[in-house]
């Protein structure tokens, strides 16, 4: 048979995802046993587990990790049961949506700093309610954010998620006809709640596990929102693991090479502990099964559910507005809940120091996304020809680097860039934020792609056109919209990275949110608005842009807005 | 593949030979048939018979989970080991499956075939089409703007001026209402009569089939010929 090098592309995008994977978990573990030939490790020794363990507060640090990936994703995802449960179909969940899914391309990082502006003890809340109904004229004494338990990261990363479940599930939803099953389990008696968790959560929850894992992964281990919500002494795990990877001390390369694998070990702890929990769940659903329960008056439960997600939402449109209005802030006294008066001074100062970062942000979010959408589309397209789909394999893979703590092996992957000399260039920092942003493009294109009816393309080459012919004049056109779409997730994605930016990039290249959260140490709130506020405008301009260029390109054509779709 | 059978040729414009295809190691379909110059023959038999996935063999987009065997004879030529954009046979779905991204004359000049050279004579061609279906002037409406009727005859337009050399309808007119599915059989046989399209026609409707005029074959359930 003839080589086409357009076959090869699904092995290519599984390599990508695989390799960095292994290669900075074994850029990890070789180091952990003390082999580091670069840095003059090289025997084998125990030394660095043993330094780990000394390590004071680890243990701590460990429970932090494990707490935040745990409970944030069981919040969130309770949250999205009873919001679907309860309110599917009624305008509050139209609103809902509607208010979540901007929310979902907002980095990480601002949607934290937008959060501990908010409810800091001198934060816009406290402010809004003092002096009148709290007597207050100084700020409160109360920790907050980095309070010594979590809560604030806790809750920091509950509403962040929450958007992304409830995205993920209403994706999935169509497939398993929610509404005539929930209404037949009703028409036996059940309440719409207890019915709908029944008959549609069970099938829902096995199409999103593995987004599902993917959460617990991500708030088990993540950097940026522990630095600005999290506690500092001891901070979570990953946080720890940062200060060590960027010691000037190079010999502590070996103590955070150590410290990545345990990352890894806490983060497959949390996952073996979800895994535990879903067991008990189901035996306990059965139970109520064969109970017969029926739970007709949920009516306090629906009111908990509707009020927990509108205040979720609340918060965080509070949360984003606040950061607006701390960057046009002139003077702010404290208990004022307005500043005495606007001004561009903020913005006008930090303009020609933005411009880098800005440029930057673009310069690497733009060629991951070129990058990440010319693979998937390879990818789709060679498995179109051959007739076939991505498989369960498939998605594990994709979802592998979103599962795998990126703290866990990016530090290795940095360790082997630099003995190869390739740290700091651009095309290795490219290829790092490629590795998160491929998956989501490839999540959010590939279902609109088979979606496509395929007697459009017999009925092209019927025409006597050829494959690339079909793939460039009616794929394309007509994929236009979902291929714009996926390529502003991918750009978001990007813009939001932190740890792959500062770890591959070796510092040198500042984007807007490894300033934004270098920042947040400072405590500058009008700056860090700035920067915050930055943080959110990139990724809206490339959503708005990926929805203008169709309508624009497609306005005298009625079959291709996106209603018809 | 042995000379004597390269070198035999068939006496009309389309032949099947031997055709069989099987699902599973279950045959499908078994059949032989020579279709004359403007000649419709229609294929009849119910759902699940195997009727559309033998237009799929013909035409060259078996799906995979499929397996097909037997030649395809056009004009003397044996085309079904060519890929389905070298075959020159036109299909007609039951959609009319214009797509939505181009203009009505943008979906002409799609089909228009590349033998037509030079921007005039491509335009003119395009023009030509919607003068003969009686649609002067629409080259810059949107498809989706069009009735149903106005969908199904630029679709055939379509397909026309790529210049088959057969025509494949798999039910075409099954989605159209009865008024408008009586003009549109007469124009579409007309039409592959007078272009002498050999047309082999599937559908379940009987009276497509009395209306096509030519040979009826009647699958069985099994696809067997009955």
């Amino acid at each position: 048979m003839r080589f086409r090098p357009l076959h090869s592309a699904p092995m290519l995008i599984s390599l990508l995802m695989l390799g960095p994977v292994l290669a900075g978990l074994l850029g990890a573990l070789l180091p952990t046993f003390g082999w580091l030939p670069v840095l003059g490790g090289d025997s084998l020794t125990l030394e660095p587990v043993r330094a780990l363990l000394a390590t004071p507060g680890l243990a701590r640090s460990i429970a932090l990790s494990l707490a935040s990936g745990l409970l944030a994703t069981l919040l969130a995802m309770l949250m999205v049961i009873g919001l679907l449960s309860a309110w599917s179909g009624t305008r509050l969940f139209r609103w809902m949506v509607r208010m979540i899914s901007p929310l979902l391309s907002i980095p990480h990082a601002a949607t934290a700093l937008g959060f501990a502006f908010l409810l800091a003890p001198s934060g816009w809340i406290v402010r809004m309610i003092s002096p009148e109904l709290t007597g207050w004229s100084r700020p409160p004494d109360w920790f907050f954010p980095h309070d010594p338990y979590g809560l604030a990261m806790i809750a920091g990363l509950t509403i962040k998620e929450l958007p992304f479940l409830l995205l993920v599930s209403l994706a999935a939803l169509p497939q398993i006809e929610p509404r005539r099953t929930q209404n037949l389990v009703r028409s036996l008696g059940y309440g719409p709640m207890v019915g709908w968790v029944h008959a549609v959560w069970p099938r829902l929850y096995r199409q999103i596990r593995l987004p599902i894992f993917a959460v617990i992964a991500y708030a088990s281990s993540v950097v940026d929102v522990a630095l600005i919500l999290g506690p500092t002494n001891p901070p979570p795990l990953a946080v720890q693991l940062v200060r060590w990877m960027s010691d000037p001390n190079l010999s502590m390369r070996f103590l955070a090479s150590a410290g990545a694998i345990l990352q890894l070990l806490v983060t497959l702890a949390a996952l073996g502990i979800w895994w535990g929990g879903e067991r008990m769940a189901s035996r306990l659903l059965g139970c109520l099964v064969q109970s017969g329960l029926r739970f007709q008056r949920d009516e306090w439960a629906r009111r908990l559910a509707a009020s927990l997600n509108v205040a979720a939402v609340l918060l965080m449109l509070l949360s984003l507005g606040g950061l607006v209005l701390w960057s046009f802030a002139g003077f702010w006294r404290f208990p004022d809940a307005v500043p005495v008066s606007l001004s561009l001074n903020t913005w006008m100062r930090q303009g020609p120091m933005l411009m880098e970062p800005l440029y930057n942000a673009v310069l690497i979010g733009g060629l991951a996304t070129v990058v990440g959408i010319v693979m998937t589309l390879a990818t789709l397209e060679a498995q179109s020809r051959m007739g076939k789909r991505s498989g369960r394999s498939a998605m594990v893979i994709l979802y592998l680097p979103l599962i795998v703590p990126q703290v866990a092996f990016l530090f290795g992957l940095q360790l082997i860039l630099l003995t190869v000399n390739a740290s700091y260039a651009l095309w290795a920092l490219v290829f790092g934020h490629l590795i998160f942003t491929l998956p989501y493009i490839f999540l959010s294109l590939s279902d609109q792609w088979h979606v496509l009816d395929p007697r459009y393309m017999q009925m092209a080459t019927a025409l006597g056109r050829s494959a690339w012919a079909i793939f460039w004049r009616v794929r394309l056109p007509m994929l236009l919209r979902p291929i714009l779409t996926a390529a502003a997730v991918g750009f978001a994605v990007s813009i939001g990275q932190y740890l792959p930016t500062l770890l591959i990039g070796g510092g040198r290249w500042e984007t807007i949110t490894t300033e934004a959260v270098a920042l947040s140490a400072g405590g500058n709130r009008r700056l860090i608005g700035v920067y915050a506020l930055m943080q959110m405008l990139l990724p809206f301009v490339g959503f708005l842009i990926a929805t203008l260029i169709p309508t624009l390109f497609y306005k005298d054509r009625r079959g291709m807005t996106p209603a018809d779709r | 593949m042995t000379n004597t059978q390269t070198n035999r040729m068939p006496q009309e414009p389309m032949m099947l030979e031997e055709v069989k295809i099987r699902l599973a190691g279950d045959c499908l379909i078994h059949l032989s048939l020579s279709v004359a110059a403007g000649e419709v023959v229609t294929i009849m038999g119910p759902s699940g018979s195997g009727k559309s996935t033998l237009l799929a063999y013909i035409g060259g987009f078996l799906p995979p989970a499929f397996e097909g065997e037997g030649r395809v004879w056009l004009d003397g030529k044996d085309v079904s080991s060519l890929s389905a954009e070298r075959r020159h046979i036109g299909i007609l779905f039951q959609d009319p499956l214009l797509f939505p991204h181009l203009s009505v004359g943008g979906n002409l000049a799609f089909g228009l075939t590349r033998a037509v050279k030079g921007r005039a004579a491509r335009k003119a061609s395009v023009c030509e089409a919607l003068e003969a279906i009686n649609m002067a002037g629409f080259e810059g409406r949107d498809p989706e703007t069009l009735s149903g009727g106005q969908k199904a005859r630029v679709a055939l337009a379509r397909t026309l001026l790529s210049q088959p050399r057969a025509l494949l309808l798999d039910e075409p007119f099954s989605k159209l209402d009865a008024d408008l599915r009586v003009r549109m059989r007469h124009h579409v046989f007309e039409r592959a009569r007078s272009e002498g399209l050999p047309t082999l026609l599937v559908t379940h409707d009987e009276e497509d089939a009395r209306a096509a005029q030519g040979r009826i074959i009647r699958l069985a359930p099994n696809g067997m010929v009955g």
